[in-house]
């Protein structure tokens, strides 16, 4: 994880209020964003959110009807933007390989573009051998299995050792083992000080891997942060969730010292506390008064938990992404504790 | 404007190369069209007339060859009528394969290099990666150029020994190539092919397949074709400076052609969301 007192004061990539329309579809609208150096950034949101279009104006492949994109301080979308380029390392939804070259083929026509000059065959095998493909290297791309290509696109991004890397759904289409591979993988790049953004609908998968979040919804950031403080902003005070067969006598707890706020759906009640502490006074509570309590789950706010709250005080319906379901198969977010 | 990184393009243009050279399903076709033109077609005509029997057929021949102009008519070498109507075949006849096979193939390739990039997906790593869209942009001129040129070539050196051989000895010995091929290859052939290839190039770059690029590139070469053949035929036939001064001019819109084509690659248009594709 970024460690951020290191983080530099200046971001990477600074957009400002960019719009970017295609006819007349909107892809960006009024889009800010910032991404701090040496930190993974994620960008969340659902399909047709803007993600991919962000991306391609980072690097200046697209550039904004309006507003203003810096990256590494320079115009990606202007004279600067070989330069931005040549310093980023991208891996696209699909993984944009030629299939009828070999892998080695593939990884020397990026070297080659991105100026290695003689250390082309070293870098290919050092790359190559980062994410476990330097075996297929003489084989065709196109009989490479989905798993594979994602690997040796991740390879290509990594080739010219980027100061940033982009990656736009880079587990789109893999096994869940390859995608835990994969972003295991991501994960160690950071180490060596490299930025990386990504792009994501999988909620899952940004758990524990983002430092920041940016959460986009039709080409707008709805909010960016931290996950732990974004989650402070929407659940500032301690939650606990009790479970009982006796759903009359856990309406006690709505008047319960240090319960500021209570609900309870079939059987489960969700309790705001004014201090964390205070669980094992309502077990106790509900004990004396005979109450069956069949679980005690305090509230820890997920990626998923915060992402919904996002959208539904965006007053989105959510429909985009499918949520989280419980054992039961229920939609997790109908249970949530609402934000504050 | 940056300069041209001439190394940008060479890798482009060697990586288009490369995997034309893997897709074997595109250059056994031209193989088969280069070599049907110049290498089975006259080898039959040639060696047909070269060696028929037939004394009245070849008076009637060689009597056709009257038709030609009086000074086309004074280039034409030997004593024998099979010889003469040989060398007339050899040298006016086949004007038409040494445009046609260029055109056709390097129609083709470029027809398929922008719009092909686009809907593989790879688009996007072009769009990403610190090459300028010129340089992708001459990378493709020059993978293009190439197959359709190189064919021209190797297969004019066999169409030469071809012609040598068989109609040398009725003539004197080996006369071919003369001086209106060189003129015809060397000046007339390529502004015709730039031309050509700057059209389909924009084609390419604007169509959303590469099966509209394909028949779209057909309606603009087929007309190139027939100017291209005319062009050719009258160096050939000897009419004086006139295919000289319109070669020149096809050199100087060819240039300015290619040069305003430049524009027609965007990266929009390699990611595929440019307006309109």
């Amino acid at each position: 994880m970024c460690r951020w007192s290191e983080v530099a004061q200046n971001p990477v990539i600074h957009v400002n209020s960019a719009s970017r329309w295609f006819g007349d579809v909107q892809a960006l609208d009024n889009l800010t964003i910032e991404v701090p150096q040496g930190a993974i950034s994620v960008l969340l949101g659902p399909n047709g959110a803007g993600k991919t279009t962000a991306i391609r104006m980072i690097t200046g492949a697209l550039t904004p009807d309006s507003g203003t994109s810096r990256v590494f301080g320079l115009d990606p979308g202007g004279s600067d933007g070989e330069e931005v380029r040549r310093r980023c390392g991208v891996v696209s939804a699909k993984p944009s390989l030629y299939d009828r070259l070999s892998g080695w083929d593939n990884l020397r026509y990026a070297a080659e573009l991105y100026g290695l000059g003689r250390k082309v065959d070293d870098r290919i095998r050092e790359a190559s051998t980062m994410f476990g493909i330097e075996e297929s290297l003489d084989h065709q791309v196109g009989g490479y299995s989905t798993g594979m290509k994602t690997r040796l696109a991740l390879a290509r991004a990594v080739l010219h050792g980027p100061d940033l890397l982009l990656l736009d759904e880079p587990t789109s289409g893999l096994d869940p083992e390859s995608a835990l591979a994969v972003l295991d993988l991501i994960r160690q790049m950071t180490g060596d000080g490299q930025t990386v953004l990504m792009c994501t609908h999988l909620l899952l998968e940004a758990e524990g891997l983002a430092d920041e979040i940016i959460i986009l919804q039709h080409g707008a950031n709805l909010v960016s942060g931290r996950p732990d403080e974004l989650a402070r902003t929407y659940w500032p005070a301690p939650i606990v969730r009790i479970a009982s067969s006796d759903e009359a006598g856990l309406h006690a707890l709505g008047n319960a010292p240090g319960v500021t706020s209570y609900e309870q759906t079939d059987g489960v009640a969700v309790a705001t506390l004014d201090r964390a502490d205070r669980t094992p006074e309502l077990v106790g509570l509900l004990s004396q008064r005979g109450v069956p309590i069949s679980s005690v789950v305090p509230f820890t706010p997920s990626l998923e938990d915060l992402y919904f709250a996002v959208r539904r005080d965006s007053g989105s319906t959510g429909d985009e992404i499918d949520p989280p379901e419980d054992s039961s198969g229920r939609p997790v977010r109908d249970s949530l504790p609402t934000a504050a | 404007m940056r300069n041209l990184h001439w190394g940008h393009v060479m890798t482009v243009a060697r990586t288009d190369l490369k995997q034309l050279i893997q897709a074997r399903d595109f250059w056994v076709p031209m193989m088969i069209l280069g070599g049907l033109f110049f290498v089975i077609v006259p080898t039959l005509l040639l060696a047909t007339i070269t060696r028929i029997g037939d004394v009245e057929l070849m008076t009637q021949i060689s009597e056709t060859l009257e038709v030609l102009p009086a000074d086309t008519q004074a280039q034409l070498q030997g004593e024998s009528p099979e010889g003469r109507a040989g060398y007339a075949m050899a040298v006016f006849l086949f004007a038409p394969v040494a445009v046609i096979v260029p055109l056709t193939i390097s129609t083709a390739v470029g027809a398929a290099t922008i719009v092909g990039e686009r809907e593989k997906g790879t688009g996007e790593f072009l769009a990403h990666s610190p090459a300028g869209v010129r340089e992708i942009y001459l990378g493709k001129l020059i993978a293009s150029l190439v197959p359709g040129y190189f064919t021209t070539a190797v297969g004019f050196a066999l169409y030469s020994v071809i012609v040598n051989l068989l109609v040398g000895p009725k003539v004197g010995g080996w006369f071919f190539p003369t001086a209106q091929w060189w003129v015809m290859i060397l000046w007339v052939l390529p502004p015709f092919l730039a031309i050509c290839l700057s059209l389909v190039l924009r084609l390419s770059a604007r169509v959303k397949s590469t099966a509209a690029a394909q028949q779209a590139s057909g309606l603009i070469s087929l007309p190139l074709i027939i100017v291209a053949y005319s062009q050719a035929t009258g160096v050939l036939l000897g009419a004086d400076w006139v295919p000289l001064v319109l070669g020149g001019v096809a050199w100087l819109v060819g240039f300015f052609s290619l040069a305003s084509g430049v524009r027609s690659v965007t990266r929009s248009r390699l990611l595929g969301v440019a307006g309109g594709i």
